[in-house]
């Protein structure tokens, strides 16, 4: 949550005042290192990304202005990219890969049987912020068709039931206790 | 362990195959013509008096090479080649209007009727629409493709102007013109495919953004009703384009000052 | 901090000599396909095992990278015997220990001399699942840094580029362009600045063999790109990696700092006046980024969008000078062919198409995974033999290559060579690698829906027919599979795809149409059961429900 309140203590541009979390400080370290130039525009993004989560519209701003890079062009290059996100993730996250190999071994059904237990299609999250639903590209792990990744952890040969598992572990892990 | 990043020369690119010294020889359609080796072929023919169509093109921007409808036939090329961008060489042989090619330029034009909702009768460009005057000129007259119509919304948040995404065809003359000649860079396109949409900073409403000078160089140099002066009702949206040829001018004759050390 | 011959060769030496001295040895894949089966934890748990046990000094447990059959994951080797088992989990980690020195375990022996590995020649793929991808020392030992050695001391950049020529070899990336010709180019441009680029944006859906080899083999590449460098007279190199890769990001940053770290990397390598540093930019999700001009944007901080070409890179690459770009697997080849002269990599494969291809095996068939072949393989032998048939008794019914911009090749094709022009005539392309075979469970005409969905959502959106054309084709083909195509449809299909193939900037927009145009040469009646019967006999398409709400 502390996303939310950093942003606000700070007016666009300033990085004095970001400094404070640590988190800022390893953006403006990767920054540095391409030397604070515009060309360092993508790699700045996958670090804020890393260390918030997503990319908020303050972050932006701050991006823009510490790389002097055109606002529109910032805002351009972070929805251009597929991998770069606007909007904060759910507390638990599951992706599902749409490579031709999962395709082929019913990655579809999947998550239509996610989107009738939970309500969510791909890209979305529950009303709770409890769980985000993606789709990769390719996670590159065709060999063990279909793939999921739950929180960070691929897991390969899934089925409807299997994902449907792992989801229900978690819906009734937070409305448990 | 990291290593320092490359640092790019300041210097602009600058394309070191071509002389811009040198003459060649070539034809157009059958007619021999001659041209310096950094013009493109589009240029030479406009030159000589032959027309090619074009929409993302215009005099005093960058080229883009994206609306396709300026391809050419090039003698031994397996591709067609768009014209704006291509430089000729020595006894090059192109044709502008093969049957070929203006099939192709017409299903583009097609392509672009069809992507978003280009109704002529309401919209204030009507009569001096370039999209218009292409359609006529390629005897487009009708769109055999399924309207895809994305509903889009009328931004008029600015106090002069607004912009009908639905008008919009990308060609991104607003966002060249507003980067490379009034240095502002408001303007942008977000998202990609299908779903890609011009965008005024960070995606927000014209009228608050920071950046915009609100010199309107962008609704003039707009090929359709996309962009336009408020209170202009329908086919009242006279775009006036006087002001780019003589900007490019100064801008180049600043360039060679500040390279010839005058300043 | 300057290295010599003799350095590299007692490094490899103590190396052998450490490995040797454990009399067994324990390979477990660490590469991401067998991680996802907890490979990882079966590396752990043996570890562990060994200390309680008090065998560390005569067993080794090693993690090492892909070793190939990832459908039989988690996969370990015990050397020397040259022993393979196959789905091992924690649970079977006390009887691997016991069977050392005796007879193998049955009950997951994966059986080494089956056709998956005998039929394979591995050249780019030679120390996967051998050593292991996080110590430089291990690559040292299998005569890794060997051929740079030669070159920097012994080759002038003229006589590298000769033997790259020589090779015949053809850029692995897709496109098959003529991978001498490009350095020649890059080489010969007039600039005091040049680049090179490893693109290893492997987008392609289904693919996965840059994966593999950058997650098992790292120092191969970066080694391929210092030779490069010196080959075409560039100080600065980048690998252009998929962020959603993060273990081999992980893995080639580790190797760069390792090289680094022993000078075959930095300034004044091998005592020469050879500079080369390398830097690693992480891709974002975009698969245009695989084409050469959107890659160089994307490094440049931009947004991918293609330019249109000539100049090409060679001339004018990344910010504005000379850039040689190549695939992952193009570079992985050029330590081999350095130590064994281009001649040899010549004397492998077909008359057109040289060397090796690796394949990412995939989809409907026994045996995926990771294979490398001779050009020229037989495409029944990879999928029956090698990838051992279809699984639960179904019919194949083709095979996909080329990913979104290859095409679907039948039956009746199969008993062709893969190489680059027998591919091209039957509508096909080599493409990055990928091979996903189906069966009769699935639909063509479904599966070119899939593939145009995913270049509608790729196109960048800068030209129009891509932008518009695919979505068209995309529309058309939806209508089709959910029963409310007219017979009409088929002749807009064709046109659109001919209009998009013929008037697109980029690569991407000129092969989209690919995997539509081929399934309508081989499965035209599909398409057409799919509009006349408002049927799908492969029962992937939702059609069924549409026709009884008729």
């Amino acid at each position: 949550m502390d996303i939310k309140s950093e942003p606000s203590s700070r007016s666009s541009g300033e990085p004095a005042q970001t400094t404070e979390d640590r988190r800022w400080r390893l953006v403006n370290r990767t920054m540095r290192m391409h030397g604070n130039e515009p060309h360092a525009l993508i790699e700045t993004l996958h670090s804020v990304q890393e260390h918030f989560g997503f990319l908020d519209l303050d972050a932006l701003k701050y991006v823009a202005g510490a790389l002097r890079v055109p606002l529109s062009r910032v805002y351009a290059v972070a929805t251009f990219y597929h991998y770069f996100t606007l909007k904060p993730p759910g507390e638990h996250t599951c992706v599902v890969c749409k490579g031709t190999a999962c395709y082929i071994g019913g990655a579809s059904s999947i998550l239509d049987s996610i989107q009738q237990e939970v309500g969510i299609g791909p890209g979305e999250t529950t009303s709770d912020g409890q769980i985000s639903l993606l789709t990769a590209r390719c996670l590159g792990s065709c060999g063990l068709a279909p793939a999921t990744v739950f929180d960070g952890q691929i897991c390969g040969r899934m089925t409807s039931a299997a994902v449907l598992e792992r989801i229900r572990r978690w819906t009734n892990h937070d409305t448990g206790d | 362990m990291t290593t320092p990043s490359y640092t790019p020369d300041p210097t602009p690119y600058v394309r070191r195959d071509v002389n811009p010294v040198r003459i060649l020889t070539f034809t157009i359609d059958g007619r021999d013509v001659s041209a310096r080796e950094d013009e493109t072929i589009l240029s030479v023919a406009r030159q000589n008096g032959i027309f090619i169509p074009t929409l993302c093109h215009l005099d005093g921007l960058s080229e883009r090479g994206a609306c396709r409808l300026c391809i050419v036939e090039v003698k031994g090329a397996p591709k067609l080649l768009p014209s704006c961008v291509t430089l000729p060489r020595q006894d090059m042989e192109v044709t502008t209007n093969s049957d070929r090619v203006a099939d192709y330029r017409r299903k583009i034009l097609e392509l672009m009727y069809s992507e978003r909702n280009h109704v002529c009768s309401v919209c204030v460009s009507n009569g001096h629409c370039e999209l218009q005057n292409l359609s006529v000129v390629l005897g487009m007259t009708h769109v055999r493709y399924d309207y895809i119509y994305p509903k889009h919304a009328i931004d008029a948040s600015h106090e002069r102007f607004s912009v009908d995404h639905n008008r919009c065809v990308l060609c991104q003359r607003c966002v060249r013109v507003c980067d490379e000649i009034e240095g502002a860079h408001t303007w942008d396109v977000m998202g990609r495919g299908i779903t890609s949409r011009v965008i005024t900073d960070l995606n927000q409403p014209w009228g608050s953004s920071e950046t915009c000078t609100g010199c309107g160089k962008c609704v003039q140099v707009c090929p359709t009703g996309a962009l336009s002066e408020k209170g202009k009702s329908v086919a009242e949206m006279i775009k006036r384009r006087q002001f780019l040829p003589y900007l490019q001018m100064m801008r180049r004759e600043g360039r060679r000052a500040v390279a010839e050390g005058i300043r | 901090m300057t290295l010599a011959i003799e350095d590299l060769e007692g490094i490899a030496k103590i190396e052998k000599e450490r490995q040797e001295g454990f009399r067994h040895r324990i390979n477990v894949c660490i590469a991401a396909g067998c991680l996802s089966c907890q490979s990882g934890l079966v590396r752990e748990a043996l570890e562990k095992e060994v200390g309680r046990r008090g065998m560390e000094n005569w067993c080794l447990v090693k993690g090492v990278g892909c070793l190939g059959l990832c459908a039989a994951g988690p996969l370990i080797s015990v050397e020397p015997d040259g022993v393979y088992y196959q789905g091992v989990t924690v649970s079977d980690v006390s009887e691997i220990l016991d069977s050392l020195g005796g007879s193998p375990i049955g009950r997951l022996h994966c059986p080494a001399q089956s056709p998956f590995f005998t039929r394979q020649h591995r050249i780019v793929t030679e120390n996967c699942g051998k050593i292991d991808p996080e110590r430089i020392e291990d690559y040292i030992a299998e005569r890794g840094y060997e051929a740079l050695y030669t070159v920097l001391r012994s080759m002038t950049p003229g006589e590298v580029i000769e033997q790259v020529v020589a090779s015949g070899m053809r850029g692995r990336g897709g496109a098959g362009f003529p991978s001498g010709l490009k350095w020649t180019a890059v080489s010969k441009a007039v600039n005091n600045t040049k680049f090179v680029i490893c693109n290893a944006d492997e987008g392609d859906p289904g693919a996965f063999m840059d994966r593999s080899v950058l997650e098992s083999d790292p120092h191969r590449v970066i080694e391929g790109m210092a030779i490069a460098a010196y080959a075409v007279g560039a100080r600065h190199g980048y690998v252009y990696v998929r962020a959603e890769y993060p273990l081999a990001v992980k893995r080639v940053r580790t190797a760069i700092a390792q090289a680094e770290r022993l000078g075959v990397l930095g300034s004044g390598i091998f005592n020469t006046r050879f500079d080369f540093k390398i830097e690693v930019r992480l891709g974002a999700g975009a698969f245009v980024c695989g084409e050469e001009t959107a890659l160089i944007a994307s490094i440049e901080g931009r947004l991918g969008r293609p330019r249109p070409r000539p100049p090409f890179p060679a001339e004018f690459g990344l910010w504005g000078c000379p850039t040689l770009i190549n695939n992952v697997e193009t570079l992985a080849n050029i330590p081999p062919i350095v130590r064994n002269g281009g001649r040899w990599l010549a004397g492998i494969g077909t008359e057109k198409s040289k060397g090796t291809k690796v394949f990412a095996l995939a989809g409907r068939v026994n045996n995926t995974g990771l294979i490398e072949v001779p050009m020229g393989t037989i495409l029944r032998d990879i999928v029956f033999d090698i990838g051992g048939g279809i699984p639960e008794g179904r019919q194949f019914k083709a095979v996909q290559t080329g990913g979104p911009s290859g095409g679907c090749i039948p039956e009746q094709h199969l008993d062709m060579p893969v190489d680059y022009e027998s591919l091209a005539a039957v509508g096909s392309i080599m493409g990055s690698g990928g091979m996903i075979i189906m069966d009769d469970a699935s639909c063509m005409v479904d599966v070119a829906q899939f593939f145009m969905e995913f270049c509608m959502s790729e196109s960048c959106g800068k030209c129009v027919p891509c932008r518009v054309g695919t979505t068209q084709i995309y529309h058309l083909l939806r209508k089709i599979t959910n029963g409310t195509g007219k017979p009409s449809d088929l002749a807009m299909l064709e046109e659109l795809c001919d209009l998009v193939k013929n008037t697109s900037l980029c690569g991407l927009g000129q092969t989209a149409p690919n995997p539509v145009i081929s399934t309508l040469r081989y499965f035209r009646n599909e398409y057409l059961e799919h509009i006349d019967d408002k049927t799908c006999q492969a029962g992937a398409c939702k059609i069924g429900s549409v026709r009884e709400a008729l």
